[in-house]
Formats: C-alpha cells, sequence, structure tokens
C-alpha cells in the first residue's frame, strides 16, 4: 500500500532567509493590532461589559435597520443589533437600566413583548444578564488567568531549554495573542468569554507547535555543533515540516468543518481557533525561531553529549543541559 | 521501550477498561441500565448553555445584612440595659443612633459605664483564629459607647447565613416543581442556581427575590395622633415607637407600631387560596401552637382596631379585627394575581431567607437553540473525526488504525473520566476536547514522522520505532507538560466557563499523553514482536 505523503522527505527550503521581513511584518502586524484595539475597541459582550443580551431566531431574515429602530425607541443607550451565525439569528444587546432587578426584569419583559408583537413567529433562544460587578470580576480574572498562564509556561521554557527559548517563546505567544485580538478588534465579531477559552485554545496550540520546533533545536544544536545558527534553524523547522503540514491540516479539516456544519453560537470561536491555527503555526516559525539569532543561542548553550551515538538525548542529559 | 512484560500490558488494558466502562452510562439512557446502583453510574451531563436551563447567579446583599445587623443590635442593647425583669439592675441609656457601620448611645449614669460595658461584651462574639470579636466597643467622652461591627464579624455572619440561605433557596426551587436544579454555594456571599430546562425563570426570580419576612404589626391610626405628628407622618417620619410602612402593591403607606405582634417564624403552613367573599387570590397561612396562642390574644385585647400584615417591610393588607382569631389561622389579602400570590406562599413556607439576595448574573438559554447546537454539533463533530481517522488512516497505514484506534480510546477515556469526577460538558468544555483531542493526534503525528525520518536515515526496523518513540516523547512531554500548568492557572484564577475548559484540558492531556504514546507503542511492540517485519510502510 503506497502511503499519501503531504511534504516531500528531506525538504530544504530557506525559511530563516525571510526572518528580518518576516519579523517586520510582524511588528506591524502587532502595531496594527493595537492600534485597532484603540480606535475600534473590543466589542465586549454582556460577559465583560455587563448588560443584557437576548437571542431571537426569526422565521425569516428580519430587516436589521428596521429592529434597530424598533429597539432603539424601548431602550435609550448603546444598543447593539447583531447577526450571529446566519442572517436570521440576531442577538440583540441593552445596557442594564438604572435601578434594581426588577428593572431589568421589565426592560426585559418589554424587549421580549416587542419582539413577539412585531415578528410573532420569531422564538427567544436565550437571555442573559450579567451585572456590573460580575462582568469586572470576569474581565478581571479572564485576563489574569491568561496573564499568568503565559508567564508561567515561559518559565516553564526557560527551565526545561535556555533562557533565550523562555523570550522567545513569551514572545511568539504574544504576538499570537495581539493578532487575535486585533483580528477581534477589525471584525467586531463578539468578545465573550467562550473566546477567552477559544484564546487559550490557541495558545495552547501554538505553544504545542513551538514546542516542537525548540526540541528539534536543540537536538540539533547538540549534534551539529559547527552548523551555522540559521543554517541550524532552517535544518530544524525543515525537518519539522512534515510534523507541522500534517498536525495543522487535522486541525484545520477539524476546524472547517465546525465552522461550516457546526452550531451557531460557536461561530466567532471556530473562527477564532482557525486563525489560530495559521498565526500559532507562523509565530513558531518566524517568531520564536528568529529570536533564538538575535538572543545569540548558539551549540555553547547546551552541554554536548558525550559518547551519545547521534546526539540522542535522554532526560538525564535534558536537565544537565537546562541547568549550566 | 519496545519491551512490554505481561503485567504492564494487563495494567494498561485495565486502565482502558475502566475507562471506557465509566463512559457508557453517558451514552445509553438512563432506564436501560438501572440495574445499576445510581453511584455506579456517573453521567456526563450537558452545561446549561448546550442543553437549555436558567443559570442564575444570586449575592447576598452585604449592605443590607449590614443596617439589619444594625437594627439588631440597638435591640439587643436595649433588652441587655433592661435587665432581669422586676430587678433594679435597668441602666438608663438615651440618643441611640446608628451611622453607617456603628451604633452610639449615651449611658445616662456615667458610674454605670463599666457594668455596660461588661454587658455589651457579652452581646460579641470572638471571630477566627486571631481573637477579633465581631463588634468592637469604644468609650468617648466618658459616657458615650460606640460599637463599630467589625469586618470579620460581618464576613463571618454572611458565610454563616450564607448556609442557611442555601437550604431555603433549595427548599423554594424544589417547591416550583422543577427538575433537577443544582444549588450550590459559591465563595462566602453566592449562591448558584441551576435549573435545565427551565425556559422563564421570571416565576423563580421572584421567589428568590424576596426575603420572605413576615411579620404582623398593630397599626397607630392616623386619627389618634396630634396634627403635627400627622403632618411628620405624611412625610415619612412617624411618632416615638411608630415606623411608616408603604404598601407593597398600591400606593398609599400604614403607620405601624415598632413592635412586632407575630412573626414568620411561628408560621406552618402557607397556601395560595381565594378569598371567600370576593373570590380574590389569597395567601391562607397558619400559626403553630405557641403561634396561636398569642395571635388569639392580641386579637381579643384589640378589638375593633386593625393591624397590618407586613412582608419584607411593606404592607399587604391591614384589616381590621372583628372579634378574637383562635386557632391560628389569617388570611393574608392585598391585589394578588393566582401567581403571586402562590409565589408569596412558597416564599412564606420555606422561610425567612437570613440574608436578602440579589440577582447578578442571569442567563437562559432556550431548549431550541441548545438542542440546534447539540444536533449540529454533534454532526460536525462527527464528521471531523471521521475525516481526522480517514486522513490518519492514509497518511500512516498500519500506525494509522493503531492510532486511531488509541484515539478512540482515548475519546471514551475523557467521557468516562468527565463522569466520574462529575464534571458537565459545556461550550468552552468542547474547545478543550478539541485541543486535546489535536495534541493526541499530534503525538501520533510527532511519532510517526520520526519513524519515517529514522528509516530514512537507514535504520533497521526495531531502532527506528525505539528512536522514534523516544525522541518524540521528548517534545510531546514538555508540550502536554506546559499545558497542563496552564490548564491549573486557569483554574485556580478562571471564572466558572474557563474552569470548565481547564478541567477538561487537564483529564484530556493525560488520557491523550497516555492513549497517544503508551497504548500507541504497546500496540506496535505487539506487533513487531509478532510478524518480527524486515521492513515497514509508514
Amino acid at each position: 500500500m503506497k502511503l499519501l505523503k503531504l511534504v516531500p522527505d528531506n525538504t530544504n527550503i530557506r525559511f530563516l532567509k525571510w526572518r528580518n521581513v518576516a519579523m517586520a511584518i510582524s511588528l506591524m502586524m502587532i502595531a496594527a493590532s493595537f492600534a485597532l484595539i484603540f480606535v475600534n475597541g473590543l466589542n465586549f459582550g454582556v460577559d465583560f461589559n455587563g448588560g443584557q443580551t437576548v437571542r431571537v431566531a426569526f422565521r425569516q431574515a428580519p430587516n436589521i435597520e428596521q429592529l434597530r429602530a424598533d429597539i432603539g425607541r424601548l431602550a435609550p443607550g448603546d444598543v447593539s443589533v447583531q447577526e450571529f451565525g446566519s442572517a436570521r439569528d440576531i442577538s440583540i444587546r441593552t445596557p442594564l437600566p438604572e435601578g434594581d432587578q426588577a428593572a431589568a426584569d421589565r426592560a426585559a419583559e418589554r424587549l421580549k413583548s416587542t419582539i413577539r408583537a412585531r415578528y410573532p413567529d420569531a422564538t427567544i433562544s436565550s437571555v442573559d444578564t450579567v451585572s456590573g460587578k460580575v462582568s469586572g470580576e470576569l474581565l478581571r480574572t479572564g485576563a489574569w488567568s491568561l496573564f499568568l498562564a503565559t508567564i508561567a509556561i515561559s518559565i516553564y521554557i526557560w527551565f526545561r531549554f535556555e533562557w533565550q527559548f523562555g523570550i522567545g517563546a513569551l514572545f511568539s505567544l504574544f504576538h499570537d495573542v495581539a493578532l487575535t485580538f486585533g483580528f477581534f478588534a477589525l471584525t467586531q465579531l463578539e468578545f465573550n468569554l467562550n473566546i477567552v477559552a477559544a484564546l487559550l485554545t490557541i495558545i495552547g496550540y501554538s505553544l504545542n507547535d513551538t514546542i516542537v520546533v525548540y526540541d528539534r533545536i536543540r537536538e540539533n544544536l547538540r549534534k551539529y555543533r559547527k552548523m551555522g545558527i540559521v543554517e541550524l534553524l532552517d535544518l530544524s523547522v525543515n525537518e519539522t515540516l512534515s510534523r507541522t503540514v500534517m498536525t495543522s491540516g487535522f486541525m484545520l479539516i477539524a476546524l472547517l468543518v465546525l465552522l461550516i456544519l457546526g452550531p451557531d453560537v460557536i461561530f466567532g470561536f471556530t473562527a477564532a481557533m482557525l486563525l489560530g491555527i495559521f498565526i500559532g503555526t507562523y509565530s513558531s516559525i518566524y517568531m520564536a525561531a528568529p529570536i533564538l539569532i538575535w538572543l545569540k543561542v548558539g551549540p555553547d548553550s547546551f552541554v554536548p553529549l558525550a559518547g551519545s551515538e547521534g546526539g540522542v538525548a535522554t532526560p538525564e542529559d535534558k536537565n544537565r543541559g537546562a541547568a549550566v | 521501550m519496545l519491551d512490554f512484560p505481561r503485567w504492564k500490558t494487563s495494567l494498561i488494558w485495565l486502565t482502558i477498561i475502566v475507562g471506557a466502562l465509566f463512559s457508557i452510562p453517558t451514552f445509553v439512557p438512563p432506564s436501560a441500565i438501572s440495574f445499576i446502583p445510581e453511584s455506579m453510574r456517573p453521567r456526563v451531563n450537558l452545561g446549561l448553555d448546550l442543553a437549555g436551563g436558567s443559570h442564575i447567579l444570586l449575592e447576598a446583599d452585604i449592605a443590607d445584612v449590614r443596617a439589619e445587623r444594625l437594627s439588631a443590635m440597638e435591640r439587643s442593647i436595649r433588652e441587655a440595659m433592661r435587665g432581669e425583669p422586676g430587678s433594679s439592675d435597668d441602666i438608663a441609656v438615651g440618643e441611640m443612633t446608628s451611622s453607617a457601620n456603628a451604633v452610639t448611645f449615651l449611658v445616662r449614669d456615667a458610674a454605670k459605664v463599666d457594668e455596660v460595658r461588661e454587658r455589651l461584651n457579652q452581646l460579641t462574639t470572638g471571630v477566627g483564629l486571631t481573637g477579633q470579636r465581631s463588634w468592637n466597643i469604644e468609650m468617648r467622652d466618658i459616657n458615650r459607647v460606640v460599637m463599630t461591627q467589625t469586618a470579620a464579624g460581618l464576613t463571618n455572619f454572611v458565610s454563616e447565613a450564607m448556609l442557611g440561605a442555601r437550604d431555603i433557596v433549595e427548599r423554594r426551587v424544589n417547591a416550583l416543581g422543577t427538575r433537577e436544579p443544582t444549588i450550590i454555594l459559591q465563595g462566602s456571599d453566592r449562591i448558584v442556581v441551576q435549573v435545565p430546562g427551565l425556559q422563564d425563570p421570571k416565576a423563580l426570580k421572584d421567589l428568590l427575590g424576596q426575603t420572605a419576612r413576615l411579620e404582623f404589626h398593630m397599626v397607630t391610626e392616623l386619627a389618634s395622633l396630634t396634627p403635627e405628628q400627622q403632618a411628620e407622618a405624611a412625610q415619612g417620619r412617624a411618632p416615638v415607637g411608630s415606623t411608616v410602612a408603604p404598601y407593597a402593591n398600591q400606593p398609599g403607606s400604614e403607620v405601624i407600631s415598632r413592635q412586632v405582634m407575630i412573626s414568620g417564624d411561628q408560621l406552618v403552613e402557607a397556601s395560595q387560596g381565594f378569598d371567600s367573599d370576593n373570590g380574590q387570590p389569597v395567601v391562607n397561612i397558619r400559626f403553630n401552637g405557641a403561634g396561636a396562642t398569642i395571635f388569639s390574644r392580641v386579637t381579643r385585647e384589640n378589638v375593633g382596631k386593625r393591624f397590618a400584615m407586613l412582608v419584607d417591610g411593606k404592607v399587604l393588607s391591614a384589616p381590621s379585627i372583628n372579634e378574637a382569631i383562635n386557632g391560628g389561622s389569617a388570611q393574608i389579602s392585598g391585589n394578588f394575581t393566582t401567581e403571586s400570590a402562590n409565589t408569596m406562599a412558597i416564599a412564606l413556607r420555606s422561610g425567612a431567607l437570613p440574608v436578602k439576595l440579589s440577582v447578578i448574573e442571569e442567563r437562559t438559554v432556550g431548549p431550541d437553540l441548545g438542542a440546534e447546537s447539540i444536533r449540529k454539533g454533534a454532526i460536525a463533530g462527527g464528521i471531523a473525526t471521521a475525516a481526522t481517522l480517514l486522513l490518519m488512516l492514509i497518511v500512516y497505514g498500519r500506525f494509522g488504525v493503531y492510532a486511531n484506534i488509541a484515539l478512540t480510546f482515548n475519546i471514551l477515556m475523557i467521557i468516562g473520566a468527565m463522569a466520574l469526577f462529575g464534571s458537565t460538558l459545556t461550550l468552552p468544555g468542547i474547545a478543550g476536547f478539541v485541543l486535546t483531542i489535536g495534541a493526541a493526534v499530534d503525538a501520533n503525528v510527532l511519532i510517526n514522522e520520526r519513524i519515517r525520518e529514522e528509516l530514512r536515515r537507514g535504520r533497521r526496523v526495531f531502532a527506528a520505532v525505539e528512536t522514534g518513540y523516544k525522541e518524540a516523547s521528548r517534545a510531546i512531554f514538555d508540550a502536554n507538560i506546559t499545558n497542563v500548568i496552564a490548564a491549573t492557572l486557569m483554574f485556580v484564577f478562571g471564572s466558572g466557563p474557563i474552569k470548565g475548559f481547564a478541567v477538561v484540558l487537564t483529564i484530556g492531556i493525560i488520557t491523550s499523553v497516555f492513549t497517544g504514546v503508551t497504548v500507541t507503542r504497546m500496540f506496535v511492540a505487539h506487533w513487531l514482536r509478532k510478524a518480527r517485519p524486515s521492513s515497514i510502510t509508514i
């Protein structure tokens, strides 16, 4: 049986030739993301902003402008009427009225009865009400867990590899997160708690990728002690290329299926993950690796392995290498 | 590395079988396996975001607790100063006022300050291990006493009150006839209520929003007051010993005596009924023996006067007493609808909440959205899995088959472990699931690519497979440890949905490494030993 090979054996693509261009583009993208976040802001859902979201499923796609006008009359302030998933599914977000729980309930009832009156065949699919207090907490805990996870991961990589690798991983994670935020600022897709989970998934995936490349770099640094660093990085990326393509391919197929056929509620979520696969793969090659050059990683960064044929590392050797 | 002694093989199979067995109850209807004891067949339940239902987060109203404690302390101080009935150890106090956090009063006879202090000490309790007390007692200007509630005292009171509140909330939710509600304390001052399938949580919120503190007070008729007092009362300032209470369901208010005639503590029954005269919905209540005795005595002594029935400080009705009421039954009217009378009856029956609770978060998902999500999710998940398995097969052949079997075990084991730990599957949980499946696939890709590479370098079959597993394991190990670190931090610092993600991720990483590395290696080793191939296709 002839098996499928997506990547030919022994490729020799000089990825890192473009490292300066890539880095310039990446920095620009990061800057653009920040600018977008600054200018557009993130379309925070009620999870992080407080307020009320009512999701309505219509039989036929309603006229959004008309709907917006109808609801604008009911609830003063910052009302958002958006499609989610399809043109028939509309998400209506309103700020919570001043006052107590009863006021919020009345506002929700008014909204629901208006929709029922105007569109008798529409069904209310969900109602989320989050007070300012809770949304503040959710934002804080979400940001904290993201921040702490990134730092802890970098420290672990520093211990297992070298400090340069820790910084490389930290920077490429920063890159991934910044670009994903930029994507949400650009598209104005709703940014909610589920998106934080998607962001964490992207970090997890990107990290996986970075570690695979780093592991090979470490191995090659011990094996080819005379090789130039750029050449060595290129070799490492090429050697792991078939794995990178395969794994990304698997993830892309799974996510594309979920995006097209999956439930509407996870559309933003799947879109973020799909984007994250590209960003994460790219950053492992063009962020995590070149940083090692600038931070002057060389064969001396790791202790050579005496007597072990082919440079096969054992766990004990690794620990010794990391401790130096 | 390719050496698998019998005990190791048995242990691996045992782990797989146990994990897979625990996943079965999730897939079959409970009725089909009802012969197994409930505790032996845990299921993975779908979160409300997938299955539909209501999630309500309640928080103790600390400001209300603070105010309540202050007025309770005022009462306790008065009582403590009064001394034993009939004895002469009364201590005269005056100018009692409550500020934001403290009760201040004057001891008339400065010589008795020490004794006052002693009596006040009895009213405070120690909190925690630091020797702090629930109230600080301070003397100012010789004879002025300031009692301030400490933060520790307040926190302690709230967390104890929440235990009672949880039970009452549970009674109320159950009284609504909902199925399988989950009611848990969160932190020191919050309660999460989750009711699967509940579509309109309005009734539930109405029910939980009322403290249901029932009190009967005598009405102070305006006619009995001086014109000045009447004018004051109209502006909400009542004469000494009285208070002005607004009506709950209609405009206006009543001046009532501060003294509680009888309270909801003495209640044994409350039910919704109809007034026999005008057919209006009412709440019928009945007091216990002691309550009935008091009620009968007070009504006998006050024939011709009116008393007010208050719930949570608002007057529902203020009927006249026509004759002594014996038997301890009463009827509360007050512009009820059938629903609101029923809600009120349930609230009264379940007892008063020790703290006022307010809804700070509410999420309701309709059944259509939930069912739609599950149906689409299942289809998409099925296709994605099938595509992965197929691709694995055509890319890695026999090794792909091994990986696919391991992947199937992996999915079953994740579900089994989740059922065992009682976790629910939410949308973020599915994200964690996808990530771990990705990690499991990646582990096999890493291993198989490495074996290919080693074969290309001219290694013999055994050596290539052995090196492939050894070299790939290092990156797999590092990648997964970092994910576990991240998941742990998310679990500790994240909130609800992120926690759900972290739990699934942690479970999934463990099973993924186990099935992706250990189980496939066992299969490969077994085959290699048996077939002893001189070349392999991978």
